[in-house]
């Protein structure tokens, strides 16, 4: 199995220089450090406000609508959740390609001021890529961030929906155990496993939009970003 | 007249104010008043499909793979992702061997190494439901489990049985069946 121990050196290190820490001291720091599906996927990111965690795009409970999920800043026990804030100089931009090119054609862009997430688009940006501007003229819309322990505050306008605010972390995964199997520390999964990411929770930015806005039909290509203001 | 116009307006009035203060006539005044959301935002971190810069790209790259835009990921990191999928999946580096979308370490890796989650907008959205495949990722996909298979299972998902699922097959909380969809947190 030492063979697969790719890409995951901070973790194969902190294994080498501490072979006597007991098993479940080492699961604990996997715990903390773990990655999954794109939970503090690397050193730049990790930790800050900027963590996106995990995206989604499923089409809505009405079946005209397409729903984007973003995830930032994982793993927060509920203990620490209250205090988890959105920061003011990330904005998280979901990306829309229609026509293939991997180039987004529409973006939607949100981001927060004062308890308020605020949402740009579904409009086509004038530049795309590595940076971008926020195009105030686009359709704009908000809604509260919803607190802790209370009711969701859900956003109704320009036809969509939105949403922001401290959620259950929908990613489930025996991240755990992966990491014991790549360390070469277990032949394989156990059954039944074991979810890694039970009883935490995540920041999340939840927008619903006609699908007509972003291509109308066909196969489009997503992906979210976060961009920190500079 | 709604507040954005409110902010242009006082913009211009203040822009006039100001140009009239010049008494220098050989300068263009630009006067640029910074409005709430303005300035350039770069990017830090991004994603498509799940698990893909976690699992596919090594460790000094995955900062050099979350700032590179998708057009230009396929060419630069497939390499790098066929070399650490045969490294994973020893299997993969047989001539000819492939997963159970019938794709080999190289066609494997070149759809992963662009890294955006592909969506339908004509139906059923979903990671891999037995029937669809890559139209989209909805909130009880278990792509964990989907991707080991395509990395572990082998042309027919009978490979490597106890890497191919890791046995957690749903969240922790039942989702809504409307918006916004996600549990309540904890």
């Amino acid at each position: 199995m030492s063979e697969i121990q790719l890409n995951i050196n901070l973790k194969t290190h902190t294994m080498k220089k501490s072979k006597i820490l007991v098993a479940t001291i080492f699961l604990s720091i996997i715990g903390l450090i773990t990655i999954a599906a794109d939970h503090i996927d690397a050193p730049a990111t990790s930790g800050t406000s900027a963590d996106i965690t995990d995206f989604y795009a499923f089409q809505g409970e009405d079946t005209s609508n397409l729903v984007f999920v973003a995830n930032i800043q994982g793993l927060l026990s509920p203990s620490a959740t209250a205090d988890a804030t959105f920061d003011e100089n990330v904005m998280v931009e979901f990306n829309i390609d229609t026509n293939n090119d991997y180039v987004e054609d529409y973006v939607i862009q949100a981001i927060p001021r004062n308890g308020v997430m605020y949402f740009f688009g579904p409009y086509a940006p004038n530049t795309t890529g590595i940076d971008s501007k926020i195009d105030e003229m686009a359709i704009k819309s908000e809604v509260s961030i919803s607190s802790y322990g209370a009711d969701a505050i859900i956003g109704n306008s320009n036809n969509m929906k939105f949403f922001a605010g401290p959620r259950d972390d929908p990613f489930f995964m025996d991240f755990a155990r992966y990491g014991e199997i790549l360390a070469g520390n277990a032949p394989g999964f156990n059954n039944p496993g074991s979810d890694t990411f039970a009883g935490s929770n995540v920041l999340s930015i939840v927008v619903e939009v006609p699908k007509s806005t972003i291509g109308g039909s066909g196969t489009v290509n997503t992906w979210v970003e976060a961009k920190a203001k500079q | 007249m709604n507040f954005k116009n409110i902010k242009y307006f006082t913009v211009l009035t203040l822009s006039l104010f100001l140009m009239s203060c010049s008494n220098n006539d050989d300068e263009t005044m630009i006067t640029v008043i910074e409005s709430e959301f303005a300035g350039v935002y770069k990017v830090k971190d991004q994603m498509g499909r799940p698990a893909v810069n976690t699992v596919f790209v090594s460790s000094s790259s995955k900062d050099s793979f979350n700032t590179t835009i998708p057009s230009q990921q396929g060419g630069s990191f497939q390499p790098m992702f066929e070399a650490n999928l045969k490294a994973l999946s020893p299997a993969y580096a047989n001539a000819g061997d492939k997963n159970a979308l019938g794709l080999d370490a190289a066609t494997f890796t070149g759809l992963l190494a662009t890294d955006v989650l592909n969506v339908s907008l004509d139906g059923t959205t979903t990671f891999y439901d037995g029937t669809n495949v890559l139209t989209g990722r909805a909130l009880a996909d278990d792509v964990i489990t989907v991707e080991l298979l395509l990395i572990f299972g082998g042309e027919d998902f009978t490979e490597n049985p106890n890497l191919s699922n890791d046995n957690v097959d749903a969240n922790d909380k039942e989702f809504l069946t409307s918006f916004p969809y996600l549990a309540s947190a904890w």
